[in-house]
């Protein structure tokens, strides 16, 4: 039997949904734009373009090489002035196609709407659109939808649940286009043969349930269907989005150390993926623009806004009030779980979902101090490891006890790290201490050979 | 310059420094209550606990080149609970050699604070006993607050105002006048500075629990064991409850985060041990008090309890290497 409970730990940090109530504004004042060439796990695209083409919206930029990766299309129209390597907002070099925009937007003739009559050329459809995962991993749709042999999908479990703070651009999406994401969780569930749809959303956004639930009446009174598709209140408690969370949550299942949700019947989509479905099934306009949140203490302004992928941050954030110059930090995603960006100038790309613009003050990092043993790290951890002990291993390089404290279920979600009142940096020590277990294990499996 | 650091970029507002001054605004009322009781003395006590606990903290961490830590105030409350756990009649000397073992060798010499393996203040007071029974177990309370059931010894501390008494376990021990429950829970009793006052130790209690400093879950299962095995043996658990340390032990000494499991069920389990061996002592031993030993034997146990009572990852499945 399904069952509507949450997980034990997490931890309640402060909402600041600053931006709850302001519709999503459209920019589209870029001169410039940076798009690079690897937006997804997986390889990097290869450019399709030269220096001197002029571009449209929705033409190829780069070409996808191999399964795991998406192709990158055009998010402005004008004309391609440079393609160099750049430093990504990851830190990695990719190389970065640069887009002089003559701000007239022209669609580009290629976009025209996929045909789409069974499962392979519905998946094949989301690899043409370049479609990742919008929720923030950035893993390609088309692949995560590729349900391995053997296993059924049960339960398709949206995610809406946005329980990283300051972030509301995933309500935003339920807020102004409820209708769209209840189409593209119907496209999936037929395509894919999924019977039963779970849409999860934490109880401080009540008005998106009420609006999806109103998509379902009106479904069902003017169009007499009635998808097996239910949308859930959950608490809110931070991280109820992190899959393995959400899918406990929803339908009480537990997620085996290690493996995928699609091993316990269930498929994760996040509710601004399958949004982006339904309206490219419709438009065939592919994955070249991206709604964020816009917030922090550095910006006067806090908003929505819905960019083309590859505009700068600098004048992403100028919109919202906001000087790179004089930011204290800038987090790329959400405020428990985001990058830390060691300069301004990146682009931002697909699964971006939130910038966040900390003033001097509040970028100010605590003083670490010893640890008291109090335990709350222990309470708060939703995987029910204890921080402290990997943080000893860790410190020490200790494998084995990294290992026996089972370092790399750890999801890194930072709750040990918020609640812990001596300020320790656990999950950084952790992360650390999991690229030590996979050194040793690299080291045992060459030993072996 | 941006600044950059590993997620997460917010952190919830406490801090060791806040806890551990919930701590000693808890502590506040039964310090109070005690001096109504006892007198003066009690502030004298405190003050010198205190002091010299903060002195040694800050003279140690100098001599050994590290950084100053009374700032974070544990200190402070190891002083605090020092003061709690001693007679108000003890000579003042003692109290001095007290705060040395408890911060210099218990907590100082292991580390520090989040080091020490047993809680400092009890493991002091233990050593002043053992080392010193006579001045450690004389008990007095002011004549004024004096009734009937208390004046059973002979006044050995000279002072007109006082009068001598024994704790209310050596009186039940002994088939003496006990107390009534009313004075055991308002502290018109013999005992420790920081134990006689039930009512103003289950107000700083319940202070810490409403601002989340501790949990239930060691007060209440070390509590309900007491109560239950002396039940079990014919005893009246109320008085035993009401009893010396124990209150004082459950709410303040037990919950002690550094020398108590992390883990939930390792609580649980420390907490029961706590309760039995306390009650045997007080049953069976030749001591009238259990409480010190028995949280210092258990917290012994902590790093293994700790161990076994680790919590299943989620996703059940053992971790499989490789």
């Amino acid at each position: 039997m399904l069952r509507f409970g949450h997980f034990s730990g997490g931890v309640h940090p402060k909402g600041n949904k600053n931006t709850h109530f302001y519709p999503t504004v459209r920019l589209d004042d870029f001169k410039e734009i940076h798009i690079p060439m690897s937006m997804h796990i997986g390889p990097p695209c290869t450019p399709v373009v030269k220096v001197g083409d002029l571009v449209k919206v929705g033409q190829l930029l780069g070409e996808a090489s191999g399964p795991m990766a998406v192709p990158i299309h055009s998010s402005v129209s004008g004309k391609v002035t440079a393609i160099r390597k750049e430093v990504s907002s990851a830190g990695r070099s990719v190389e970065v196609v640069l887009i002089e925009s003559d701000g007239q937007y022209t669609r580009d003739e290629s976009v025209v709407p996929p045909v789409v009559t069974d499962k392979e050329s519905f998946l094949q459809a989301l690899r043409d659109s370049g479609l990742v995962g919008l929720g923030g991993a950035g893993f390609p749709t088309h692949m995560k939808l590729r349900i391995p042999e053997g296993k059924t999908a049960e339960f398709l479990v949206i995610n809406a649940a946005e329980c990283e703070p300051y972030i509301t651009a995933d309500f935003r999406q339920c807020a102004e286009h409820p209708d769209e994401i209840i189409e593209g969780v119907m496209l999936v569930m037929q395509y894919l043969d999924i019977p039963k749809a779970l849409i999860g959303v934490e109880d401080n956004k009540p008005l998106a349930a009420e609006v999806l639930k109103n998509e379902l009446t009106k479904l069902e009174l003017r169009q007499n269907l009635k998808p097996d598709i239910t949308v859930h209140l959950l608490k809110t408690l931070y991280p109820q989005g992190a899959e393995k969370m959400l899918v406990y949550s929803l339908t009480g299942r537990e997620i085996p150390s290690g493996k995928l949700p699609i091993d316990v019947g269930a498929v994760v989509l996040n509710v601004s993926t399958v949004r982006f479905i339904a309206k490219y099934l419709k438009t065939g306009m592919p994955l070249v623009r991206k709604r964020l949140t816009l917030d922090g203490s550095g910006l006067t302004m806090p908003c929505n806004v819905n960019v083309p992928i590859g505009a700068m941050i600098p004048d992403v954030i100028a919109h919202a009030g906001g000087n790179a110059a004089e930011a204290g930090k800038i987090i790329m995603g959400g405020s428990m779980m985001g990058v830390a960006m060691d300069r301004p100038e990146a682009s931002i790309i697909k699964h971006n979902n939130a910038i966040l613009v900390f003033d001097k003050k509040e970028a100010e990092i605590p003083q670490e101090t010893q640890c008291i043993r109090c335990g709350r790290c222990v309470e708060a951890c939703p995987m029910h490891l204890m921080p402290t002990m990997l943080d000893i291993g860790s410190r020490n390089k200790d494998v084995e006890q990294l290992e026996e404290y089972h370092v790399l279920d750890c999801i890194e979600c930072g709750c040990c790290t918020y609640v812990c009142p001596a300020k320790r940096y656990l999950v950084q020590s952790i992360r650390a201490g999991k690229g030590y277990v996979r050194q040793a294990q690299a080291k045992a499996k060459e030993g072996t050979k | 310059m941006l600044q950059v650091s590993s997620s997460p970029h917010i952190r919830d507002s406490a801090t060791t420094q806040r806890l551990m001054l919930d701590v000693v605004i808890a502590l506040i009322p039964a310090i109070l209550a005690s001096t109504w009781i006892f007198g003066w003395r009690v502030l004298l006590v405190t003050a010198l606990t205190t002091g010299t606990a903060v002195l040694f903290e800050y003279l140690s961490r100098r001599v050994m080149k590290r950084y100053n830590s009374i700032g974070d105030m544990s200190a402070l409350v190891t002083g605090l609970l020092l003061a709690m756990n001693l007679p108000p009649t003890i000579p003042l000397w003692m109290p001095v050699v007290g705060s040395f073992i408890a911060i210099i060798i218990v907590k100082q010499l292991f580390g520090g604070i989040g080091q020490n393996f047993m809680n400092p203040a009890l493991a002091a007071r233990v050593i002043l006993m053992l080392s010193f029974p006579a001045a450690m177990t004389r008990w007095a309370i002011l004549a004024e607050r004096a009734r009937s059931a208390t004046a059973v010894v002979a006044d050995q501390t000279g002072r007109l105002d006082l009068i001598a008494t024994a704790t209310p376990l050596y009186i039940m021990q002994n088939q003496g006048d006990m107390p009534t429950y009313l004075d055991m829970f308002i502290g018109i009793k013999g005992g420790c500075i920081g134990e006689v006052s039930v009512l103003a130790l289950l107000v700083g209690a319940i202070y810490l629990i409403v601002r989340k400093v501790i949990n239930l879950w060691i007060p209440l299962t070390y509590i309900g064991t007491v109560a239950v095995i002396t039940a079990l043996a014919g005893q009246d658990p109320l008085y035993h409850v009401l009893s010396a340390g124990l209150i004082i032990g459950a709410f303040f000494m037990a919950t002690d985060y550094v020398t108590a499991p992390v883990t939930r069920n390792g609580q649980i389990i420390f907490a029961l041990g706590c309760g039995i061996i306390t009650a045997l002592i007080r049953l069976f031993g030749a001591m009238t008090e259990g409480v010190s030993f028995a949280i210092l034997l258990m917290n012994l146990l902590t790093p293994h309890i700790e161990k076994w009572t680790r919590p299943v990852p989620f996703g059940g499945r053992k971790y499989v290497k490789g």
